[in-house]
């Protein structure tokens, strides 16, 4: 399954990336799984994403977690903590 | 209900008053106003620069506003957030809240305030003599988000 992945703020410069479509076995996943494949990229997606990096994630433009299931077609962006207001 | 994500500036009187005009049930309206400050954690602040998220940003405010208007009893709100660049003394953000009374308007933009520092997708970027820096998300704005949620609907302190 193909899913289109966005980066903001910080994030997006420091992996040079505004968006990309990540493709993944299977027709349905966990937003861990996404996670797990940027990590293994290494450095500097293995750091910004590490456990305790405090990024955030957004499925389909609503606050997720790790465990929020994604599947084909979906949007998964990627951020740091917000800052606005 | 009306939610605005737009690079031009607003008027603060007019939004307010835009908000009880011709409403004889609105007996209060409680209204906040964010501005860019000329200096953070120490040093002069140039510029702000705000990114957002184009597809969620209207999304989650309304969001944010729904939630508000299940908790308290309110008649209308409006919530304003400017993107791109700014600099100081510039409005950033406008939220207004009518309601019978000033109980429910005060709570409610304090709790849409608190909300929206937290999880609406906006990043400020600032330049500094030293540069332009990301602003790091405050622990602060999570906790004065969180007691909305420990505390009873009605009663937030």
């Amino acid at each position: 399954m193909k899913v289109k992945v966005l980066y903001f703020a910080r994030l997006r410069e420091k992996f040079g990336v505004e968006s990309e479509v990540i493709d993944l076995p299977g027709d349905l996943a966990q937003a861990a799984a996404i996670i797990d494949l940027l990590r293994k990229r290494g450095e500097p997606w293995a750091r910004e994403l590490a456990l305790d990096a405090g990024y955030r994630m957004a499925v389909n433009q609503t606050l997720a977690g790790l465990v929020t299931p994604v599947k084909d077609g979906d949007e998964v962006a990627i951020f740091p903590p917000v800052t606005g207001g | 209900m009306k939610i605005q994500v737009s690079e031009t500036d607003f008027d603060s009187g007019a939004e307010i008053a835009s908000l009880h005009a011709g409403q004889p049930k609105v007996g209060a309206v409680a209204s906040f106003v964010g501005l860019v400050r000329d200096i953070n954690e120490g040093d002069d602040v140039s510029t702000l620069t705000l990114e957002h998220y184009p597809a969620m940003t209207e999304k989650s405010l309304r969001d944010i506003v729904d939630e508000a208007m299940g908790r308290w009893s309110l008649l209308d709100v409006t919530v304003i957030h400017r993107v791109g660049k700014l600099q100081p003394l510039d409005r950033i953000v406008f939220v207004g809240v009518a309601s019978g009374h000033r109980g429910d308007a005060f709570a409610a933009c304090e709790f849409i305030m608190d909300y929206l520092k937290t999880r609406a997708p906006f990043w400020k970027k600032e330049g500094t003599p030293q540069g332009e820096r990301w602003v790091e998300a405050r622990a602060t704005d999570d906790e004065a988000a969180e007691r909305w949620q420990q505390s009873s609907k009605k009663d937030p302190a």
